[in-house]
């Protein structure tokens, strides 16, 4: 990939020409602006935190089923095998897998999300 | 058909403030998917009156909708509002003479809704410490409200709402192991029935008027109101989408549940165990993350184009940060 500029830049262009025109906007149309810039963000963290979170998914998920696979494939098989019950709360390392994916998930989603358990703001 | 919304309420209020009244200001507030809500005043010979315009500007299928036909809802504000319950008060159901479509009028409640600003804004650092325990209070009147039988209201308890929302996951087509693991682990742990009662069934921080001296001023947005557990209600204000970014406080991001439990038994509610209401704070979690996850279908298939639809599926996540908490904590 080249890097003048990385795609991550390109989106964060645009996200600041959206900032830029946004005061100008009706109040629908500027909410919808403030969401398009959240979109930007997604993107932008999708493609720099994105392949080392799959990578550590992929990692964890392949511990828990005690095979090797792609994302795809493995979280197929989590899920199928959850549902059948052959995984539980109970299943040795299943929770710790799916709490760094949920977090690994959410830092890219929603980086100021405050999960149930953060404790209070300058605690 | 498009409605000229500033035009009905024009004629609206000659029809409500009588001879020589007329519209002195009409606001759009909101408009949500189907939903949209104006602030407008009329000016008459009793001087100026401050409303709230509640209308559908979508099409309504009540065989597929969960929620309610808008004079349902304000058959059941009037309902809950004899009875004690602190709801808004409705001024006028419009029929088709207002040309407003399916649409009612309620009194303007002063206050706050935006969950964020109860959350943290400094004008309710007196109040706040006392709102859970006003919640608990609010609650009661409405889960003592008998439903009115020609209100035809729909019936849940928590396994069928288990299975509800586990159909629609599997609709959505997505695979998400940490929604199936809450399905599994929820399933095993469904609570005894009770009594179904009336409930809100949208009882959370966003959807109650909150007077920065008073307190709980109104409770809005009736259209999810159903029958079933009296927990659902409480669990619903509970769940961490909620509260605003202060999950150390659990209920609606400005109190603790001993508060909002002792409130409701003061006010002559039937005592709930907290381990009921924490069930139903995680399948709070859980129906929210497939509500989002229903947005993607109905933008994909080009239903919905508007870019907040793609984005809020995107929220999915955060309840499966939350999930993972509360299986970890178990119930």
């Amino acid at each position: 990939m080249i890097t003048h500029p990385r795609t991550e830049e390109l989106a964060r262009a645009v996200a600041g020409w959206i900032d830029e025109v946004r005061p100008g906007l009706d109040p629908r149309n500027a909410f919808l602006a403030r969401v398009a810039v959240n979109v930007l963000g997604v993107i932008g963290r999708e493609l720099t935190q994105g392949p080392a979170a799959e990578a550590s998914a992929v990692e964890g998920m392949a511990a828990v089923l005690g095979r090797a696979g792609s994302f795809a494939d493995l979280n197929a098989e989590l899920c199928e095998r959850i549902r059948a019950g052959e995984l539980t709360v109970e299943t040795s390392g299943l929770l710790a897998v799916l709490t760094a994916m949920a977090n690994d998930q959410l830092a890219i989603d929603q980086p100021n999300y405050r999960p149930e358990g953060t404790p209070a703001p300058g605690a | 058909m498009t409605v000229d919304v500033r035009q009905g309420l024009e004629k609206l209020a000659v029809r409500l403030g009588g001879a020589g009244a007329r519209l002195a200001e009409a606001q759009r507030l909101s408009s949500g998917a189907s939903m949209e809500t104006w602030a407008f005043a009329i000016e008459g010979a009793g001087g100026l009156e401050k409303l709230i315009l509640r209308r559908r500007s979508a099409p309504f299928d009540p065989e597929t909708a969960r929620s309610i036909p808008l004079a349902t809802e304000a058959a059941l504000i009037v309902a809950c509002g004899a009875n004690g319950a602190r709801a808004p008060g409705v001024r006028h159901v419009c029929d088709e003479a207002d040309g407003l479509g399916e649409a009612y009028v309620m009194v303007a409640v002063e206050g706050e809704t935006l969950g964020r600003r109860i959350v943290s804004d400094p004008r309710f650092d007196a109040v706040r410490g006392k709102l859970a325990r006003q919640c608990g209070e609010a609650l009661a009147p409405i889960h003592a409200t008998p439903p009115p039988p020609e209100l035809n209201l729909k019936h849940s308890d928590a396994a069928g709402e288990l299975a509800r929302y586990e159909e629609a996951y599997r609709a959505s087509g997505a695979e998400r192991p940490i929604l199936e693991l809450a399905f599994q682990y929820l399933k095993a742990r469904v609570p005894p029935p009770v009594d179904p009662i009336l409930l809100h069934g949208d009882f959370r921080n966003g959807n109650i008027m909150f007077h920065p001296q008073m307190g709980v001023a109104a409770v809005l947005d009736w259209e999810l109101a159903h029958i079933g557990d009296p927990a659902e209600d409480m669990g619903w204000i509970c769940t961490n989408s909620w509260r605003f970014g202060r999950p150390d406080r659990p209920v609606g991001g400005f109190g603790d549940y001993a508060d909002l439990l002792a409130g409701y038994e003061a006010a002559g509610g039937r005592p709930i165990e907290l381990a009921r209401v924490r069930f139903w704070q995680m399948l709070g979690s859980l129906r929210w993350g497939v509500m989002c996850l229903g947005m993607y279908l109905s933008w994909s298939s080009g239903v919905s184009t508007s870019v907040e639809r793609p984005m809020i599926v995107r929220r999915v996540s955060e309840t499966e940060a939350d999930l993972v908490v509360l299986l970890e904590q178990g119930l």
